[in-house]
């Protein structure tokens, strides 16, 4: 007890710390990521040129007591929003990455998928099992006598249905930034007498720090542009506002003054981001390789652990495909048929993973700019890529259409230009698991590989990429769940006649057809299932290796 | 590891050469002289409803039609958007604010297709035509109420005892298209009157008409107002003992007025005449029929018969409002703002 782990861990951050110089970035570095940038800001440019056409009467229309009420219960939301999902993710990702807990895989796959739900069917889905004479309390009226529930619209409802699809941002960042921690440092505190506890608060969640305000930003983020559960679950938000201006008066231009109000309160919340950021170093700075964990047992935690873990998949993936499942078994038993669309599907996964993968090739220079040449130029391009994220899907889509359609008719409405939009709105999920997992990673060793005679780009692919990959998975894997179900920039931007799993799922519901809407949703989910699973895999597979 | 990566990297290289390749051709030629034309269509109605009668246009007048499906109002800010690039050729609305959104890119539509459809059905400037017709009704919850408890004017919702008791969807377009009427039959103050009385009876705010006459079948709220087809489409999955029906207002007034979905040719497509031929078709008795009994719409022209389940148009006592006051949606969108029920 001698050592105190924490002034080491100060030690650590001091080596290499501020004062070094940084050398200008190569030009494989920063060209793309300036081009990215230019990409990122159209939604900017867009909100600005509409909103310089508004008159006067904007401001008296923003200025009202009404859209200050609403601004203040977008706050709450977001930050409990915000709050449900780490204190979630947080002991699902150290129990599923460092315990022996049965079934650790399964409980991986399974709390990963809720991610992929559009938020109107976890709405649905919400107000099915708990709203007034919904599931439970049918079930509980018909064994307790029970005739009302709590309120479930309003504010639970609205936490409970986008923390429900949104908390796996948290874990799956969390997951991958524990997977990358060195072991030996853990192993040190144990060693000198910390307790596992102690270990944890003291030398873990430090570590982790990056990855939590990462993912938590982006949590928070997607509870600010929500639009499916809030309205359903009659939760007037700011992003609800927006929406209803389109939807009622087809006013784009009060849209576009609310939008850029909403831009403003997410560059707020990323500098209350950066500022828990902080310029600490993350990496194993002396020599040595990093150690590979040790499971620990759980022992008497074991069945808690279990119901907690049981719990949560209850509750976000059990319970909606329950649901859908009913819907559509009362259906088939009042006649209904059934024919599933496979082109769909097939659409649906091809351009997930092509934006995937363009989004993750985009999102590389970006975090490797912010990590190894950090200033306020990088800091700045990382910042921006995160607008595109915190707007209304409609707002980005229209967008999108008004440069497309004025200035790029070649490419308008085709496969190119979907995938860009779906690059420019979840650009960030990518550079925020590219960010964490390589702050992992000593520069040394680029460095080394630099001294020896390597490129900028052969260091690139043979050293920074391949000790990224748990972080480029991650990143992959959250940008394809998410365009599976991206309805708004879908709908308006595809190549005419290409149907996705999502379209048809709104399609159904909006006119009521539920059971009919259940067939594509259950799809979505298990055809999500698939990379989910294999990611899973793989990832164990390079542990062994 | 390395494979992995040189695997990514050889896939995005591939992908953009297929991507590059279907650029040029997934999008409409400008110049070159089509085989057959080609008809496109931005469609505010659901796939699910229109996609079977669409089809069935395309294979009759052989004419290639390509639709975008998607909501009303974000197919009409798109359409605005676009502006005169844009490649749609018709644009087929749910609710006549999102055509009249667009107004001033449609063209005229010539008389051969404005006289196939009754005044009250179609735009005062000959820019639009309603294609089917939807009541506005009350939904209840059969369980709790009977149609004689019901009053019969939309008035009469004011009242204290229903306090708690109703839901509305007051960010819907059609529910405003009803406001307009109130303004234009009750006029300005009798109508600001009803909507605050209605607010101090506490109704729930759903955000369409769906949700609304799924919580009246499952008791969350004893009355709603939507229009009438969505209970079909509901029954259709729930069965017929689903709980809740509809009722059209005994006396009448702003409460039954019967509001279309229409369509309208913008004046940049460059298949004019084909899109003209879409309309003809969709106002013929073969698509009216399809209309009336697949999606429980009422026919907009005489000689369709209407769903064994409605009640026919003929009997709906439905205000007469005169099209051209219709059309001053901002009027009742700022008295919605005014009276806060929207922001």
């Amino acid at each position: 007890m001698g050592i105190d782990i924490a002034t080491r861990l100060k030690e650590i951050k001091m080596v290499g710390g501020p004062g070094r110089n940084f050398p200008w970035p190569p030009t494989i570095i920063w060209l793309p990521a300036v081009a990215v940038l230019l990409l990122v800001l159209l939604p900017l440019a867009y909100l600005a040129l509409r909103t310089m056409g508004a008159g006067s009467d904007l401001w008296g229309l923003l200025f009202r007591p009404r859209i200050f009420q609403i601004l203040v219960r977008t706050v709450l939301l977001v930050v409990a929003v915000s709050g449900v999902s780490l204190a979630v993710s947080l002991p699902l990702a150290w129990l599923t990455t460092r315990t022996d807990l049965p079934l650790r895989r399964v409980w991986a796959v399974l709390t990963a998928l809720p991610l992929v739900m559009p938020s109107y069917v976890a709405g649905f889905v919400v107000i099915a099992a708990f709203g007034p004479r919904g599931m439970l309390q049918q079930l509980l009226a018909g064994t307790f006598g029970l005739e009302r529930l709590p309120e479930i619209y309003g504010f639970p409802g609205a936490l409970l249905a986008i923390a429900m699809i949104s908390y796996p941002y948290t874990l799956l960042t969390l997951q991958a930034s524990i997977r990358g921690l060195d072991y030996s440092l853990e192993e040190a505190s144990l060693s000198l007498g910390n307790n596992g506890w102690k270990t944890f608060r003291r030398v873990v969640l430090p570590q982790l720090r990056p990855a939590i305000a990462t993912s938590t930003l982006l949590v928070a983020l997607y509870a600010l542009k929500d639009f499916g559960a809030v309205s359903l679950m009659r939760y007037e938000t700011f992003t609800w506002a927006i929406y209803i201006q389109y939807q009622t008066s087809f006013d784009r231009v009060l849209a576009a003054g609310l939008s850029t109000v909403l831009v403003i309160v997410a560059i707020i919340i990323l500098f209350i981001e950066a500022y828990t950021r902080g310029t600490a170093k993350y990496h194993r700075v002396t020599v040595g390789i990093a150690r590979q964990p040790v499971y620990r047992r759980l022992g008497a935690w074991r069945w808690p652990s279990l119901v907690f873990c049981s719990l949560v998949v209850l509750l976000t993936t059990v319970l909606p495909i329950s649901v859908l499942l009913y819907w559509l078994i009362r259906a088939m038993v009042v006649g209904e048929r059934f024919d599933i669309a496979w082109s769909p599907a097939l659409n649906s996964g091809y351009v997930s993973l092509l934006a995937a993968l363009v989004t993750v090739v985009a999102a590389l220079p970006v975090a490797i700019l912010a990590v190894r040449f950090p200033g306020r130029m990088s800091s700045f391009l990382e910042r921006t890529t995160y607008i595109g994220f915190a707007l209304p899907g409609i707002v980005i889509a229209l967008a999108l259409v008004f440069f497309g359609a004025n200035y790029a008719i070649v490419f308008y409405q085709t496969l190119v230009f979907l995938v860009l939009a779906y690059m420019i709105l979840f650009l960030p999920e990518a550079v925020g698991a590219l960010r964490s997992s390589l702050l992992q990673i000593n520069p040394r060793l680029e460095e080394a590989a630099r001294t020896m005679g390597r490129t900028p780009w052969q260091t690139l692919r043979s050293i920074t990429i391949p000790l990224m990959r748990s972080g480029i998975l991650v990143g992959a894997a959250l940008v394809f769940l998410t365009t599976m179900k991206e309805l708004p920039a879908t709908l308006l931007l595809s190549p005419i006649g290409f149907r996705t799993l999502a379209a048809s799922i709104w399609s159904y519901t909006s006119e009521g057809f539920f059971a009919r809407a259940a067939v594509p949703a259950l799809l979505l989910m298990l055809l999500s299932s698939v990379p989910m699973a294999f990611m899973v895999i793989r990832e164990r597979r390079g542990k062994i290796e | 590891m390395r494979k992995l990566f040189s695997g990514l990297v050889t896939m995005v290289i591939i992908s953009s050469f297929i991507l590059g390749a279907c650029a040029p051709a997934a999008q409409p030629a400008p110049a070159a002289p089509a085989p057959a034309q080609t008809l496109t269509i931005y469609s505010g109605r659901a796939e699910s409803l229109v996609k079977p009668i669409i089809e069935q246009f395309g294979n009759v007048a052989g004419v290639k039609v390509q639709v975008r499906y998607g909501g009303t109002a974000e197919m009409a800010a798109a359409i605005l958007e676009e502006g005169k690039n844009s490649p749609a050729d018709v644009f087929f609305a749910q609710d006549p604010g999102g055509l009249g959104a667009v107004d001033s890119l449609l063209m005229p539509l010539p008389d051969t297709i404005l006289s196939l459809v009754p005044a009250r059905f179609r735009s005062p400037k000959g820019t639009w035509v309603g294609i089917s017709g939807r009541a506005r009704v009350v939904v209840y919850n059969s369980q709790k109420l009977a149609e004689n408890d019901l009053p019969d004017d939309i008035w009469d919702f004011t009242d204290p005892k229903w306090k708690n008791r109703m839901g509305w969807a007051p960010t819907n377009a059609s529910f405003q298209a009803m406001v307009t009427a109130m303004r234009v039959l009750w006029g300005e103050e009798k109508t600001e009157q009803w909507l605050k009385g209605m607010q101090s009876n506490n109704p729930k705010v759903y955000p369409n008409n769906t949700a609304q006459v799924n919580a009246a079948g499952a008791g969350e709220i004893d009355v709603g107002f939507p229009n009438h087809y969505y209970l079909y489409g509901i029954m259709q999955e729930k069965g017929e003992s689903f709980p809740a029906r509809n009722y059209y207002m005994r006396g009448g007034g702003p409460g039954s007025v019967v509001l279309v979905a229409g369509t309208g040719i913008l004046e940049t497509s460059k298949n004019k005449e084909a899109a003209q031929r879409f309309m003809e078709f969709m106002l013929s008795p073969v698509a009216q029929q399809y209309f009336a009994s697949q999606t429980f719409e009422y026919p907009v022209i005489a000689g369709v018969k209407t769903h064994r389940l409605l009640k026919p148009l003929a009997e709906v006592k439905s205000p007469d409002v005169d099209m051209p006051q219709m059309a001053d949606v901002k009027g009742t969108v700022n008295l919605l703002r005014k009276v806060g029920i929207i922001p």
